[in-house]
C-alpha cells in the first residue's frame, strides 16, 4: 500500500495537456449527422457520459479507448466519463463494422439510451466497414443501424485523436 | 436545554437540510478528484457532480416495461429519507432542529428505509443484475447493523444518551470523556461500517463497470434522467451524512451550540476542515486497497463487530 | 350460513375487544359458575393484563372473520372449530383458577388442531397436525405438572392465592415450578428449540386462522410466562430473566435466519413469528432482570416495550398472513419461486403486503419501528445494573437484536420482491386475480391499525406502563403530557413519530413539486429492461428466491448445513451432452438434527427394549398383575 503512495508522490501528475497532442491539426473530424447542434453541445459541453459499444470490432479501437482512462490521456478531466449502462449514457461510442449478430443488440442499446443522445462512430470500421467493407457478415458502418452524429476515423484512432474528436464534437476545442 | 418555538424549528430544519443537500455533491467530487491525483491523473473538477446532476435533470426518463409504480417512487423515498436524516444529524450546531425526533437509531433505520426501497427497485425491473445488487446490498446492510448498535451502546455508556445532539454536546464540553480507548475502537468500527454502507472500497467500488463486481451500482442500472439524478444525489447525501456523523460524534470540538452569526461561520469552517481531512483519509484508503472478494466482506464486517465489542468491553471494564 | 357465522364472529370479536379494552383501562370484572368446570368450577377475573390480551383476541378476530367471509367462500368445514378456537382464546386470559385455565388451554389446542387439519388430504398438513398435537400436549404435560405442584404446595387452585403463598416456598421449589411452567408456555409461544410445530402448522391452516394463531395464540404463551414469573411466584432471581433473554435472542436469530432462506411464503411468515416472539421475550427477560435487581422503573419500561411489540406484531403479522392468503388464493401456490409480477395483477394486496413488510422490518414511520426502538432503549439502560455478567447478557441481546433487525429487512425485501415484482414466473401467477372485497376490507382495516399504532405511542405507553406496573406490584409511573414525543429517562433518548411521519411526507412531496415545476423529466419513454441487448427477456432471467438468499446461506452455513444436490441427465450417446440438470440446495434444520432426532431415536430404542415385556403369553401377564399387586400392598 505504501509503495503505491510513494510512487505517486514521486512521479506526480502524469497527464499530458491537450496542446501537446501531436496529431491535432492533421485530423479532420467528420461531421456526419444533422443532429450535432449547438443545443446538444450546450447540454453536454461540461458533462458527457459515454457508453462504449463493441459492434463486432477487432478490439484494436477498444485498446485505444481503454487508454483514455489512464494517467497520460485522462479523459475525466474534461468531464467525460464512461458508464456501464446505456440508461446512464448521453453518448454511444460505437466501434466495429456492425456484424450481423450485433446489429439488433446495437439497435436495442440505442433505444435504451435516453434522449438527448449522440452517437459517435470510432475507427474506419465504424465509418464504412473499414477493411471488412463488403463482407457478407457486416452491415458496413454504424450508420446502417443507428443515426450517427460524428465519426472519428483511424485504424485504430490513437487516444489523442479520440480526445481531439470528442472535444470537437462537444465544441470544446477552438 | 434550549427551548425553540415550532416555526424556528421548522426553519432551522429546512436550512440544515438545504445545506446538506447543496454541499453533498461537492464532497463526492472532492473524493473523486483526490483519488485521481493519488493515481497520477489530473482528474475531474471537484464541482463535476453538480454538472452531472444538472445534465441528468434535463434528460428524458426511460422506464422498463416490467417495472411498477415502486420503481418511480423509490428515488423520492431515497431523497426524503436523506433530507429527514439531514435534519437529525448534528451538522452545524450540536442540536439540530429536529434532534428531538430521534437519535442514532432513527438515523440508521432511515438509511435502512432507503436501502429497502432501492433493493425493491433493483428487483422490480426483472433483470438479473438488479436482483444480484439487491441481494448483496441487503446482506451487507444486515451484517453491518450489530456493529452500529454496539458502537452506539459504547457511546451511550460514556455520555449517558443516544440523542445525537446531546452526545455531541457532552463530548464537546468534556474532552476528557473522549480520551478513552473505547472511543477510538468505536470510531474504527464505525469507519468500517461507513465504508460498507456508503459503498466505498474495499467493500464496493463506486467506479466499476463490471456488473459482477457491483453492489450499489447494480441496483441503479435501470434508472435514467431526473430519477438517476435524484438517486446519485441521495447517495452523495448519504456519504456526507455518514462522514459528518463520524466526525461530529467522535471528534466533536468547535461545533457551536448556539445559532449565532460568528458561531455559524466558525462551525462551517471547522466542519469543512474536518470533512476535508476525512475525505483525504478516505481517498488514500481507497487508492491503497483493492476491492474485497464479495464473500470476504462478511469477514471484514465481523472484524468491525469485534472492534465494537472490544470498545464496549473497555468502556464497561475501565469505568 | 358460513357468512353469517363469520359476521357473527366479527361482531363477537368487536364486543370482546371492547370488553377487554375496558378491563385494560382498569375496570375489573369477575364471573363465577361453580358447576361448569370440574374440581372448582369456572372462575373468570379480568385484571388489566387479562383485559389487554382479551382486547388482542377480540381486535384480531374482527379482520380475520371479515376476511374469512371471502376466503372460505361458504365452506362449512371448520366453522365450529373456528368459533371454539376464538372462544377458548378469549377465556384463557381471564381464567382465575387451574381447571378453567387448563380446560380453556386444551380446548384452544384441540380447536386449532382441527383447523390445521382443514385440508386433510394433504399429507404435509396431516404430518403438521401430528407434530403440533404432540408438541402442544408435551407442553400441556409441563403445565399440568407445574400447576398441580403449585396447587399441592400452596393448597389452593385459585391463582390469586398463589403470590402470597409463594413467599413461603423454598428457592428450589419455586425454580422447579418456574422451569416447568415456562417450558410449557414457551412451547406454545414457539421459542427455539420448542418451535418445530410452528413452521409446519401455520402454513397448513387457512390464512385467517394462521393470522389468529400467529397474532394471538402464541402471545398467550408469553402471557403465561409473564404471569408465572412476575405474579404467581413473586420476585424471582435474575437468572430467570437471563434465561428468557438468551432464549429470546436465540429464537430471534434462529427465526429470522430460517425465514431468510425459506421458499414457502407462509412458512417464511411462521419463522418470522418465531423471530418476533424472540424479540418480545428479550424485552420480557430484560423486564425480569430489572425487576429482580430492584430497578422498577426500568422494568416497567421494558415490559411496556414488550406489550407494544405484542400489539404491533398482532397487527402486521395478521396483515401479512391475510395478504399471503390472498396471494395463495390468486396465484394458486405457496412457493415463492412460482410467483412474480403480482403487483400489477393484485395491486391492493401488494400495497397492503408492502405496508406489512415495512412494518415488520421495523422501518420508520411504521409501528414496528416504535416497539423496536423501545426495546433497544430498554436494553441500553443496563448500565444501571452494577453486575458485569448481567451487562454481558444485555450486550449479547443488543447485538442479536440488531442483527435480527437487519436480517428482517433482507428477509422481507426478498419476500415482497420475489413474490410481487418483475415478471410472473409461472402461468398461474400470470393469471392471478385480485382478492375479493371482504378480503381487501380486512387488510385495509389492519393497515389502518398499523398506521394508528405507529402515530400514537404517546397515547398508548401510559396505559401499557400502568399494566406493567400493576403486574409488578408497583405504582403506575407518572407521565409527562407531551403528545408528540416519547422521552426516555429525561434526556437519554427521544422519539417523535408524528414529526418523523410529517417530515418524510414533506420530503416526498417537495422533490415531486420541484420536478413538476421544472418540467422534469422532459419525457417518459417505456422500453424493455436493459439486458445487454439480448433478444429475449423472460422470467427465467430474473433473480430467484434461492439465489437472493445465497449470501446468507454462505455466511451462516454452520447453521444451515446446506446440501448441494445436482442431478445431471445426459444424452444416451455421450455424457458430455447434458439433457437436463436439476440443482437443489436444501438447508437442514439444526434443531431437528441435533435435538429431536437423537431424542426420538433414544425414545424408540428405549421403547423397543421395553416391548420385550409384551411377550403375548397370558400367563406372563397374570404374573405381572400379581407382582404389581404385591408391590402396591407393600407400599401401602
Amino acid at each position: 500500500m505504501f509503495r503505491q503512495l510513494a510512487l505517486t508522490l514521486r512521479v506526480g501528475i502524469a497527464t499530458e495537456p491537450p496542446r501537446s497532442f501531436p496529431t491535432l491539426p492533421a485530423l479532420p473530424l467528420e461531421d456526419v449527422g444533422p443532429r450535432l447542434s449547438a443545443q446538444i453541445q450546450r447540454i453536454f459541453g461540461r458533462s458527457l457520459h459515454i457508453r462504449q459499444v463493441d459492434a463486432g470490432s477487432c478490439n484494436g479501437c477498444e485498446l485505444e479507448i481503454g487508454g483514455l482512462a489512464g494517467p497520460h490521456y485522462d479523459v475525466e478531466r474534461f468531464g467525460i466519463r464512461f458508464v456501464a449502462s446505456p440508461r446512464h449514457a448521453d453518448c454511444l461510442l460505437v466501434t466495429g463494422p456492425v456484424t450481423l449478430n450485433m446489429a439488433e443488440a446495437l439497435r436495442r442499446t440505442w433505444e435504451a439510451t435516453p434522449d438527448p443522445k449522440i452517437v459517435i462512430a470510432a475507427g474506419d470500421c465504424g465509418r464504412d466497414g473499414g477493411i471488412f467493407q463488403g463482407s457478407y457478415a457486416v452491415l458496413g458502418g454504424v450508420a446502417a443501424v443507428v443515426p450517427v452524429d460524428a465519426v472519428i476515423p483511424g485504424c485504430p484512432p490513437s487516444p489523442a485523436a479520440l480526445i481531439a474528436g470528442l472535444l470537437d464534437a462537444l465544441g470544446r476545442r477552438s | 436545554m434550549r427551548e425553540i418555538g415550532a416555526p424556528a424549528a421548522v426553519v432551522g430544519a429546512l436550512a440544515q437540510a438545504l445545506l446538506v443537500a447543496l454541499a453533498a455533491p461537492l464532497l463526492v467530487g472532492l473524493v473523486r478528484a483526490l483519488k485521481a491525483r493519488l493515481t497520477g491523473r489530473r482528474g475531474p473538477d471537484p464541482w463535476q457532480p453538480y454538472l452531472d446532476i444538472l445534465k441528468q435533470l434535463r434528460k428524458e426518463a426511460v422506464i422498463s416495461t416490467t417495472a411498477s409504480w415502486l420503481f418511480r417512487l423509490t428515488p423520492f423515498v431515497l431523497v426524503a429519507t436523506m433530507l429527514v436524516a439531514a435534519t437529525v444529524v448534528p451538522v452545524l450546531v450540536t442540536r439540530p432542529a429536529l434532534s428531538f425526533a430521534g437519535g442514532i437509531m432513527l438515523l440508521m433505520y432511515l438509511f435502512m428505509l432507503g436501502t429497502f426501497f432501492l433493493a425493491l427497485a433493483g428487483l422490480d425491473s426483472g433483470s438479473a443484475f438488479g436482483g444480484m445488487g439487491s441481494s448483496r446490498e441487503v446482506a451487507v446492510a444486515a451484517l453491518a447493523e450489530p456493529t452500529v448498535m454496539l458502537a452506539v451502546f459504547a457511546l451511550a455508556l460514556r455520555t449517558g444518551t443516544t440523542n445525537l445532539g446531546t452526545v455531541a454536546e457532552r463530548l464537546g464540553g468534556e474532552p476528557a470523556l473522549a480520551a478513552h480507548p473505547g472511543h477510538l475502537l468505536a470510531f474504527l468500527a464505525f469507519f468500517i461500517v461507513m465504508l460498507a454502507e456508503t459503498g466505498r472500497l474495499p467493500v464496493d467500488n463506486p467506479a466499476t463497470h463490471l456488473e459482477l463486481t457491483m453492489i450499489h451500482e447494480a441496483m441503479i442500472l435501470e434508472y435514467s434522467g431526473p430519477y438517476l439524478a435524484m438517486i446519485e444525489w441521495a447517495s452523495a447525501m448519504k456519504l456526507f451524512l455518514y462522514m459528518t456523523l463520524l466526525i461530529n460524534l467522535f471528534v466533536p470540538w468547535w461545533i457551536p451550540t448556539e445559532v449565532t452569526g460568528a458561531g455559524m461561520l466558525l462551525g462551517m469552517l471547522a466542519l469543512a476542515g474536518k470533512l476535508v481531512l476525512l475525505a483525504v483519509a478516505l481517498a488514500v484508503l481507497e487508492t491503497a486497497v483493492a476491492k474485497l472478494r464479495l464473500f470476504r466482506v462478511p469477514e471484514l464486517l465481523a472484524g468491525s463487530f469485534a472492534l465494537a465489542l472490544l470498545s464496549v468491553a473497555s468502556v464497561v471494564l475501565l469505568r | 350460513m358460513a357468512t353469517s357465522l363469520h359476521v357473527l364472529m366479527a361482531l363477537g370479536g368487536l364486543t370482546v375487544g371492547l370488553l377487554g379494552f375496558t378491563g385494560w383501562m382498569g375496570d375489573a370484572r369477575a364471573l363465577d359458575v361453580p358447576w361448569l368446570v370440574p374440581l372448582s368450577g369456572l372462575s373468570l377475573r379480568m385484571d388489566p393484563l387479562g383485559g389487554f390480551f382479551l382486547l388482542l383476541v377480540g381486535a384480531t378476530t374482527v379482520p380475520s372473520s371479515i376476511y374469512a367471509i371471502g376466503y372460505a367462500r361458504g365452506a362449512r368445514r371448520g366453522l365450529g372449530a373456528y368459533a371454539l378456537f376464538v372462544l377458548a382464546m378469549a377465556v384463557v386470559p381471564l381464567a382465575a383458577n387451574v381447571p378453567t385455565f387448563l380446560l380453556a388451554w386444551e380446548l384452544m389446542a384441540l380447536a386449532s388442531y382441527a383447523l390445521v387439519l382443514t385440508d386433510d388430504r394433504d399429507p404435509a398438513a396431516v404430518r403438521a397436525a401430528w407434530i403440533y398435537a404432540v408438541m402442544t400436549h408435551a407442553g400441556f404435560a409441563c403445565l399440568l405438572s407445574g400447576m398441580l405442584l403449585m396447587t399441592a404446595w400452596t393448597g389452593s387452585l385459585t391463582f390469586a392465592d398463589w403470590p402470597a403463598a409463594a413467599t413461603t416456598l423454598s428457592e428450589p421449589a419455586r425454580n422447579l415450578v418456574f422451569v416447568l411452567l415456562a417450558l410449557g408456555f414457551a412451547g406454545k409461544a414457539g421459542v427455539i428449540p420448542l418451535h418445530v410445530w410452528l413452521p409446519a402448522a401455520h402454513p397448513a391452516a387457512p390464512s385467517h386462522v394462521s393470522a389468529l394463531m400467529s397474532g394471538v395464540m402464541i402471545k398467550l404463551g408469553v402471557m403465561g410466562i409473564l404471569r408465572v414469573g412476575l405474579e404467581w411466584l413473586g420476585v424471582g432471581p435474575p437468572w430467570w430473566g437471563v434465561v428468557l433473554m438468551l432464549a429470546g435472542t436465540l429464537s430471534a436469530l434462529g427465526g429470522v435466519l430460517y425465514a431468510a432462506v425459506e421458499v414457502d411464503l407462509k412458512r417464511l411468515l411462521a419463522f418470522s413469528s418465531i423471530d418476533n416472539i424472540g424479540i418480545i421475550l428479550i424485552a420480557v427477560g430484560a423486564g425480569f432482570v430489572f425487576h429482580s435487581t430492584g430497578l422498577e422503573t426500568l422494568a416497567i419500561f421494558a415490559l411496556a416495550a414488550a406489550f407494544y411489540h405484542i400489539l404491533n406484531h398482532a397487527a402486521f403479522k395478521a396483515l401479512l398472513f391475510l395478504g399471503a392468503g390472498a396471494v395463495v388464493h390468486g396465484a394458486g401456490t405457496r412457493d415463492l419461486e412460482a410467483m412474480g409480477g403480482l403487483i400489477k395483477r393484485m395491486p391492493w394486496t401488494s400495497a397492503a403486503f408492502l405496508v406489512g413488510a415495512l412494518a415488520i422490518a421495523a422501518l420508520p414511520p411504521l409501528n414496528g419501528f416504535v416497539s423496536e426502538w423501545l426495546t433497544f432503549q430498554a436494553l441500553l439502560q443496563n448500565g444501571r445494573i452494577p453486575r458485569p455478567e448481567l451487562n454481558l447478557v444485555f450486550m449479547l441481546a443488543l447485538a442479536g437484536l440488531a442483527l435480527t433487525g437487519g436480517l428482517a429487512v433482507a428477509c422481507f425485501v426478498r419476500a415482497f420482491g420475489i413474490a410481487f415484482l418483475a415478471l410472473p414466473r409461472t402461468e398461474a401467477a400470470a393469471g392471478a386475480q385480485e382478492a375479493g372485497p371482504t378480503m381487501r376490507a380486512a387488510m385495509a382495516l389492519l393497515v389502518v391499525a398499523c398506521a394508528t399504532l405507529a402515530l400514537t405511542p404517546t397515547l398508548l405507553l401510559p396505559p401499557l406502563g400502568a399494566t406493567a406496573a400493576r403486574l409488578l406490584g408497583d405504582a403506575a409511573p407518572s407521565s409527562r403530557e407531551d403528545l408528540l414525543t416519547i422521552a426516555v429517562s429525561g434526556d437519554f433518548a427521544t422519539l417523535s413519530m408524528p414529526v418523523i411521519a410529517a417530515a418524510l411526507g414533506l420530503g416526498l412531496v417537495l422533490p415531486f413539486v420541484l420536478l413538476r415545476v421544472g418540467h422534469a423529466p422532459s419525457r417518459i419513454r417505456y422500453y424493455e429492461t436493459w439486458n445487454c441487448g439480448r433478444l429475449l427477456q423472460t422470467s427465467r432471467m430474473e433473480y430467484t428466491a434461492t439465489a437472493f438468499a445465497s449470501p446468507f446461506r454462505r455466511v451462516f452455513d454452520f447453521l444451515y448445513r446446506p446440501e448441494r444436490v445436482v442431478e445431471i441427465e445426459a444424452h444416451g450417446e455421450s455424457r458430455f451432452f447434458v439433457r437436463r440438470m436439476v440443482y437443489r440446495n436444501p438447508t437442514r434444520s439444526l434443531v431437528e438434527d441435533w435435538l429431536y432426532a437423537p431424542l426420538l431415536g433414544a425414545v424408540r430404542a428405549g421403547t423397543a427394549r421395553v416391548r420385550a415385556i409384551q411377550s403375548g403369553s397370558a400367563n406372563l401377564y397374570l404374573i405381572y398383575v400379581l407382582a404389581a399387586l404385591l408391590v402396591l400392598l407393600v407400599l401401602a
